[in-house]
């Protein structure tokens, strides 16, 4: 029989039990869905973290404190007192690779305009912050190295801070506040990033010269990290090299001695990054993907069932004069178009779910062409894998015994 | 009425093994059948009527003797050869009509030709239609088999029988469904398409049914106890005129 009559043949039979085709499909309906909507959830944080990881400088090198010692207790690496300007300086000076350096003296506080006060943290660092981190200054201007060196008590606000501590929407600019007791003049506004990829509202802090908030706010010397940028991205691993050789030299390490800071890369953070999310999404489609296994065996139970319930018909058309391989492609054909159905039905709700999935639970998606192709081929497959032992079966069947089967 | 042969059938035998015995449904047979004939087999169960039946229809093969349809070697056919005679040589009528539910009366006429690849969707419309205007159908095309009566049903079933225009008719206890006034519509019809030249082997265990056809096989024990001819068939139309009413309620 031609094809096109075997596919009209399929249809037709398909039709005639249209709740039990519906049924047999569910399971591939759901695991298709399943399939594209958890790839795509993947797909999409992978890519917003990648996003976010290149807005902060896809060359920035961040160096943190680090302790190994065994024994004792641990601490949090940026409560240690390891790092201060003279590590900067060196590593100014020494680290051909290094472009832009910054010391982060990070503290949290109170922040207050009048009678609006509001939590936040003050970020004190060096002119060179705003490159290596890419952020831009809206209005106003940033401090210069003249105003570090003399600590300067100014300060720029982050979009969180200036709606809350000017809810009038006064200019803030020229406006002196207080970081706990320590006055300020607000000299610019910052551009707003938003929330970052781990929550965080990257819009909520001053950003004030290193040296005022390490005397007026910490009252320290230490550094809770460094950054720093590589001259390019490629230059990323030297320049983490040198760094770590002019650390161990200023922190006077013997060779024996483990290192007492870490320096990462952004490459290296956006790997951990993403094997995280990798390995979700690798389970979550293996969860999918079985519940695609059980649609396929339920489409065997039921082309068997229909094989047995059409002993006769099969009868007849060997008597007329189909061939086993006509009986064969007629079930195979079935199978096909039942799991190839589904596969549609499956990928249009999957295409539905990831467009709706940011809209409610706020999860960025990204819909992969391949995970289409791939689910859709998976469904094919699937049809003629377990639709061929029917099928199979039927086109075995004695013509004699078939025609007189009750 | 003779043409030239279209099956000779030389000592056939079939032997089923069940189980340890050995099962001789066919001990011998032979008979030729010229083209134009109107045959009937008869015989009570048992005697291998239904064995030859299968073989005539090439749905099974002789153990031993030889079968020649058309002038093909049935015995040395593969399966999908033996299909293929079933599609081209041989037109079925079953007992129980085996017309596919929920399918018009048109489609089921067209299902032989389906598994011809070498007609055309425009000429497998028009011979199904021919079809069915010969066995006066033609106001049924797009009725299901649940619209039609038993004897309707089983002239679709003809229908099918002559649309590949095939060597002989192989009629199973074609009538057996029926009552006797359809019984004798169908033989009336089956006699009209013997004289346009159709040969026609009717397979039943009803002598009255054989009274029709100008020739009877009758079988015993797996052989052919008699093989008669009846120069003078009695008119299917006649008798159907000669029924009393009644019968009809």
């Amino acid at each position: 029989m031609k094809i096109l009559n075997l596919i009209k043949l399929a249809i037709r039979a398909l039709q005639r039990n249209k709740l039990r085709a519906l049924l047999t499909m569910l399971g591939i309906i759901i695991g298709v869905a399943s399939v594209i909507t958890m790839m795509s959830i993947g797909e999409g944080s992978k890519q917003s973290i990648n996003a976010s990881l290149a807005s902060m400088g896809s060359n920035m090198i961040t160096i943190q404190p680090y302790s190994n010692e065994p024994g004792g207790a641990r601490i949090m690496g940026s409560s240690l007192k390891t790092l201060t300007i003279r590590d900067v300086e060196a590593i100014q000076k020494n680290a051909p690779d290094v472009a832009l350096i910054s010391p982060l003296a990070s503290s949290g506080g109170q922040s207050i305009n009048g009678a609006n006060n509001w939590p936040t943290t003050i970020q004190g660092v060096s002119p060179d912050y705003l490159e290596i981190r890419k952020v831009v200054v809206k209005e106003g201007i940033m401090f210069s190295d003249q105003e570090v060196r003399s600590f300067a008590k100014v300060c720029l606000l982050g979009k969180t801070v200036v709606d809350n501590l000017f809810p009038n929407g006064d200019d803030p600019i020229g406006k002196v506040i207080r970081f706990g007791k320590t006055p300020f003049q607000v000299i610019g506004v910052l551009v707003p990033k938003g929330t970052s990829n781990f929550g965080q509202d990257q819009d909520d802090i001053i950003i004030a010269p290193y040296t005022t908030v390490q005397k007026r706010i910490q009252s320290t010397i230490y550094f809770g990290s460094i950054y720093a940028s590589a001259i390019t991205e490629s230059a990323s691993d030297a320049a983490v090299t040198q760094i770590s050789a002019i650390l161990r030299d200023t922190h006077h390490l013997r060779d024996n001695q483990d290192n007492d800071f870490q320096v990462r890369t952004q490459a290296e953070l956006m790997t951990m990054m993403n094997s995280t999310s990798s390995m979700m999404t690798a389970l979550l489609t293996a969860v999918a993907s079985i519940s695609l296994l059980i649609g396929g065996i339920g489409i065997m139970n039921i082309m068997y069932v229909s094989v047995t319930e059409r002993t006769r018909e099969i009868g007849l058309r060997m008597s007329i004069g189909a061939r086993g391989i006509d009986i064969l492609l007629q079930f195979l054909i079935e199978a096909v178009m039942i799991s190839i159905t589904g596969g549609v039905i499956g990928v249009l709700l999957g295409i539905t779910a990831a467009i709706v999935i940011p809209s409610m639970l706020n999860w960025p998606t990204v819909i992969s062409e391949s995970s289409i192709v791939i689910s859709f081929m998976v469904c094919a497959i699937t049809g003629i894998f377990f639709g061929y032992y029917p099928a199979l079966k039927a086109s075995r069947l004695d013509p004699i015994e078939a025609l007189h089967y009750e | 009425m003779t043409g030239k042969k279209i099956l000779e059938i030389q000592n056939v035998k079939r032997e089923f093994v069940m189980g340890d015995q050995i099962v001789r449904a066919l001990k011998g047979v032979s008979f030729d059948v010229n083209a134009g004939e109107f045959l009937t087999i008869m015989g009570s169960s048992g005697s291998g009527k239904t064995t030859l039946l299968n073989m005539l229809g090439c749905l099974d093969k002789p153990t031993e003797g030889s079968y020649i349809l058309d002038g093909v070697n049935v015995k040395e056919l593969s399966r999908d050869q033996l299909a293929r005679m079933r599609n081209t040589k041989i037109g079925f009528v079953f007992q129980a009509y085996n017309l596919l539910p929920r399918t018009t009366a048109l489609e089921n006429v067209e299902l032989p030709l389906l598994y011809n690849p070498t007609i055309s969707t425009k000429e497998r419309k028009e011979r199904a239609i021919a079809a069915l205007k010969a066995v006066k159908l033609d106001d049924r095309f797009d009725h299901t088999p649940n619209q039609l009566s038993g004897g309707q049903q089983q002239r679709v079933a003809i229908a099918r029988a002559l649309v590949n225009e095939p060597v002989m008719i192989l009629a199973d206890e074609a009538t057996g469904n029926l009552d006797t006034r359809t019984s004798y519509e169908i033989m009336s019809l089956m006699q009209e398409l013997n004289q346009n030249g159709k040969t026609i082997i009717f397979v039943t265990h009803e002598p009255d049914i054989a009274s029709f056809t100008n020739r009877t096989v009758m079988l015993k024990d797996g052989r052919v106890l008699k093989d008669t001819a009846n120069p003078n068939p009695r008119s299917a139309k006649t008798a159907l005129a000669e029924l009393p009413v009644s019968d009809d309620y």
